[in-house]
């Protein structure tokens, strides 16, 4: 038998590409966001939540989901954080630069809220309370990388 | 009427780090093996395998698939789980569901995790959405720490109570000769000096990355009584589940709606109404120092905002009127297909009296619960008799 030092480890690296389909309600919000850099959610009649992602179904009232409605591209943080964690970036493979922040961010108009990086790497000055505002890329490509970060708004 | 269910025993690997010296197949025998032992039980004496896992992590579909014949799954009715942290927890609920429903009398339970043949933060951003939040994910760190900060925004915790959190999981860990970060020395001081990974966790507030297995023993309640001098009788269990998105439950560390859900649920079950008395022992799935604190509210143990209040009175150490994660719990000891499961196995262990050097006196009820996902939770209660 092998001693624990002499155990050989192989490496291996695997690269698989996906492609998903975004389905009916993700491909409306993109196509939005894409042709006018503007932000929608879904609404359910029932609750009267605005949902971001927008989806068929409410799951707290198991409702369809009605109106479309526009959301602001301004909003405030609900958690904050400046990530100085070396990480690989999934979409890249590579590592990712360090610091940089990421916030929750609840638009103004929508009920939930959603997880982007804000352009501050000052923990001082990145903080829940805080108003943000996405930075709408001026070329789109139908994805959640159109908006490119967000940022603080005095 | 469901039958009674109990587990008459338990086997763990010593977890840590990198287990280069053995593969998946020879990691999961260890557990097995000793919990077999444990129960005095042998395999032709097993009706049915649970086994659960959380392949993106060793990289490959079906390791359970290629490890078989180390857990003894050879022709064996068996069944595969994957649902990510909780994984254990739900494998235990789904034999405990088997044996209550009266189909088979003795089963084993299997979670195993051997994370040093991955890398562990880029497995765990498949968790997210691909379209929605993968592109922001910042592995479990990033996103415990953001979770942490909406916490802290409610107040009454700050950076010494999450250091106190991490320091008593470390001691207990010391006194557990399964765990693996073992540091009986370590200070409030030197956590709250530790490398800042994403404010406000630093890396003293996170849980470890480990390779180990863990396998239990469960049986019906005519097999039990003559198997086991003091069995832990599964009294209750419970699953919930949250909103899809991440930012559904905005606030998700703070107010935790699947945990809060699955613990009341229980309660009512076994007819706890002041859990922080009458508990004796949890075993809760905290990945991160933050995270336990904000489950002490979430599970009923002290009002929203007392959470800090609760550590600082020593109310959760060894000693305590309810000691949380006597065994050092997650933030010493994570693989994570095990993790959860590894939680009942310790509530086991109390109730048993078995935990031998980190053993509370006399525990007759344990908690024991499990995380994962996005803020789903398992839970299960553990006592000593019957009813």
């Amino acid at each position: 038998m092998a001693k624990p030092d002499d155990v050989i480890r192989v490496p291996f690296l695997m690269k698989m590409e996906y492609r998903y389909a975004l389905g009916a309600y993700a491909s409306r919000f993109f196509q939005e966001l894409k042709d006018h850099g503007r932000l929608i959610g879904i609404r359910c009649p029932e609750c009267q939540r605005v949902y971001i992602p927008p989806r068929p179904v409410c799951g707290i009232c198991f409702a369809e989901t009605g109106d479309w409605v526009p959301v602001s591209n301004e909003g405030v943080l609900v958690g904050a954080t400046v990530v100085r964690l070396p990480f690989i970036d999934p979409m890249t493979g590579e590592r990712r630069p360090v610091p940089y922040g990421m916030g929750i961010i609840r638009l103004d108009g929508a009920s939930t809220a959603m997880y982007h990086f804000v352009d501050e790497t000052d923990d001082a000055k990145l903080k829940v309370g805080r108003r943000v505002k996405a930075r709408i890329r001026a070329n789109r490509q139908g994805n959640m990388r159109d908006i490119e970060c967000f940022e603080l708004v005095d | 009427m469901p039958k009674k269910v109990a587990i008459i025993g338990t086997g763990q690997t010593k977890h840590t780090a990198r287990r280069t010296d053995v593969n998946i197949r020879e990691l999961v025998n260890e557990a097995v093996t000793r919990a077999l032992s444990d129960a005095d039980v042998r395999l032709e004496e097993i009706d049915a395998i649970m086994i659960g896992n959380m392949e993106p992590f060793e990289g490959f579909m079906f390791p359970e698939h290629w490890s078989v014949e180390g857990w003894g799954g050879y022709l064996k009715p068996s069944v595969k789980f994957n649902t990510g942290g909780t994984v254990g927890t739900t494998t235990i609920a789904a034999s405990y569901y088997y044996i209550a429903a009266g189909i088979y009398d003795t089963v084993l339970a299997i979670g195993f995790e051997k994370q040093s043949d991955g890398h562990t933060q880029t497995a765990i951003t498949t968790v997210g959405d691909p379209v929605w939040e993968r592109t922001m994910m910042a592995g479990a760190v990033g996103n415990f720490a953001l979770m942490a900060s909406t916490f802290i925004a409610e107040g009454g915790v700050t950076d010494e109570h999450a250091a106190k959190v991490a320091v008593k999981a470390r001691h207990n860990g010391a006194r557990n000769v399964n765990a693996h970060l073992q540091m009986p020395e370590l200070k409030v001081d030197d956590v709250m000096k530790s490398e800042l990974l994403s404010w406000p966790v630093r890396k003293l507030d996170m849980c470890p990355q480990s390779d180990g297995a863990v396998a239990v023993v469960l049986t019906a309640d005519h097999l039990a009584k003559k198997r086991c001098p003091r069995p832990a009788w599964i009294r209750a269990v419970t699953t919930a589940h949250e909103q899809q998105y991440m930012g559904d439950s905005p606030k998700r560390l703070a107010v935790m709606r699947s945990q809060m859900v699955a613990s009341r649920r229980l309660y009512k079950v076994v007819g706890i109404t002041n859990p922080r008395k009458e508990l004796d022992v949890a075993e809760i799935y905290e990945v991160a120092s933050w995270a336990e604190l904000a489950m002490y509210q979430n599970l009923g143990f002290c009002e929203p905002g007392e959470a800090g209040k609760l550590i600082d009175e020593g109310v959760t150490l060894m000693g305590g009127e309810l000691p949380v994660n006597p065994s050092g719990g997650v933030l010493c000891t994570n693989p994570i297909g095990a993790t959860a499961m590894i939680r009942v196995a310790e509530a086991a262990l109390q109730v048993m009296g078995k935990a031998g050097a980190h053993q509370v006196p006399n525990v007759k009820t344990a908690l024991a619960t499990g995380y994962g996902g996005n803020a789903w939770t398992d839970a299960m209660i553990l006592t000593a008799s019957t009813n």
